[in-house]
């Protein structure tokens, strides 16, 4: 079995990586935007976002100050032996990593508005469960989410009458409302469902999937082709200065829908899309989208 | 679009020179302010109480910075900017009241800041968001801190930063705004973007 005190270590150089190396497939999406750009402003937008990735892994330093709420999304065995113990393992990776990284403390009370300084709080880290039935594995991703791509967030029942294509104007409604408030390029999580909190939690599903992934059923796929096209086509562009790339990538989720309802969800997020994703087997760790880890932690 | 090095203090005279898409790298002293200190330095103010730091002539950036703290001496770890819109509604009276000179942030700013701008010779600039380890290579020293129990986002950094840029000026002392025509030209996108996704309109 792995030690707790192993993975725990993991765990925080999984959120430090996260916070200041992006994963290939952003950094290769930014790349091709800045090549496509033509417009000088907007290219020099790119430009000053490549030089900042450089800089934040030559330096250590954070790719953005805003190190974002810590959430962790878990899939976990049924067997999984520290399945008890992980909460308390996230919750102390997160502490000790906002320590060493270091992050800024972004858990603030709701009701009296005090930062407890640590990043954790009532509920923080958020801890988002999928159990494996038969699986004595896990699978742990942590998105470190920052606050300004949160102002589109939406959820929002539209009559089914309005169509599909209702939904995706709503969708490109809310990013033409915002601009460049987001940080542009942004990546967009789209989900469609019967209700709000299912439409939510598809959407951050989607937003989750690596860049270029389409969804396996082809119509979906269209439709995600449809709607990168369409919100780019607005030509907020980078920073929202104008210009050809204003979403780098557009996912969608569904499920089934009540005859009476179709709920959208919209979760945002900015260029600097920070996700890292580690695996924990019965005895080893094995890091998957920051692989250098490998070497470190043994 | 013309490239600028200014160094504060700043004067009315030069920052009067700028216009809309021109480009200014800065180096001198940069006092980060967000939400929480706004509103409590317009309190002091309109009390006639006195901030402890001197915004005159220096530069505002809407910032909650990533820090450390070795020994008693702090650094700026990583330093982009937060969306401006936010402070809006403290920013008119922030210039009149402190005659800060240039104002830096992401995301733009509206109507009363503009008009500020031009009444009290102000500008509002853009940093791109997300870029904080590139904005603090440039920071080279924390003079100091104050309001620190507001929490570390929320308290004035006084920082001392060298050829930070580039900063693009979105609002000019002329109170013209970068984003008046933008917006336009976005408007008219919008057609565009429903026919792709096969809306008729």
């Amino acid at each position: 079995m792995v030690p707790p005190s192993f993975l725990k270590e993991s765990i925080v150089k999984m959120i430090s990586a996260a916070a200041i190396y992006l994963a290939d497939d952003v950094k290769d999406a930014l790349k091709k935007a800045y090549e496509n750009e033509d417009k000088p402003v907007a290219k020099s937008i790119f430009k000053s976002i490549l030089d900042n990735i450089r800089v934040a892994e030559e330096e250590n330093r954070p790719i953005c100050q805003d190190t974002g709420t810590v959430m962790f999304y878990v899939k976990a065995g049924e067997k999984f032996p520290l399945l008890g113990k992980l909460p308390n393992i996230l919750k102390e990776s997160t502490i000790e990593a906002t320590a060493v990284t270091p992050l800024r403390p972004n858990a603030v009370d709701v009701i009296v508005g005090k930062n407890s300084g640590d990043n954790t709080g009532e509920k923080i880290p958020w801890i988002q469960w999928e159990i494996l039935p038969e699986s004595d594995e896990a699978e742990i991703t942590v998105l470190l989410k920052g606050g300004g791509s949160e102002k589109p967030s939406l959820a929002k029942t539209i009559p089914p009458g309005l169509g599909v294509q209702g939904a995706l104007k709503l969708v490109i409604d809310d990013i033409f409302e915002v601009g460049p408030e987001p940080c542009p390029p942004v990546v967009m999580g789209v989900g469609l469902g019967p209700a709000g909190d299912i439409a939510m939690a598809l959407a951050k599903k989607a937003l989750l999937h690596p860049l270029g992934k389409k969804h396996p059923r082809a119509d979906v796929a269209e439709l995600e082709d449809k709607l990168l096209n369409a919100i780019n086509a607005l030509e907020w562009g980078p920073n929202g200065v104008g210009g050809k790339t204003t979403a780098l990538d557009a996912h969608i989720e569904i499920a089934h829908r009540h005859p009476a309802s179709m709920a959208v969800g919209v979760i945002v997020n900015c260029w600097a899309k920070r996700t890292s994703t580690l695996k924990v087997t019965k005895d080893s760790v094995e890091f998957i989208t920051h692989k250098f880890l490998n070497s470190e932690v043994k | 679009m013309v490239e600028y090095h200014f160094s504060t203090p700043i004067s009315k005279e030069e920052v009067k020179k700028l216009r809309i898409g021109d480009t200014l790298f800065l180096s001198g002293v940069v006092i980060s302010a967000r939400d929480a200190a706004h509103k409590r330095a317009l309190e002091h103010l309109r009390n006639g109480k006195p901030l402890p730091v001197n915004f005159s002539g220096m530069a505002l950036y809407h910032l909650g910075p990533v820090v450390k703290k070795e020994g008693d001496k702090w650094s700026i770890i990583s330093a982009g900017p937060t969306t401006s819109t936010r402070l809006e509604m403290y920013e008119a009276e922030f210039i009149e009241r402190t005659g800060v000179r240039v104002i830096i942030g992401k995301g733009g700013m509206g109507l009363k800041t503009a008009e500020a701008c031009k009444k009290f010779a102000a500008v509002y600039t853009m940093f791109t968001g997300g870029c904080g380890a590139l904005a603090a290579k440039s920071v080279k020293e924390v003079e100091k801190v104050e309001w620190l129990d507001l929490g570390v986002p929320e308290a004035l950094w006084v920082m001392h930063v060298s050829n930070f840029g580039p900063l693009a000026v979105a609002i000019d002392s002329n109170g013209k705004n970068f984003y008046d025509d933008l917006k336009k030209q976005v408007e008219c996108n919008l057609k565009k973007a429903y026919t792709i996704i096969g809306l008729k309109v």
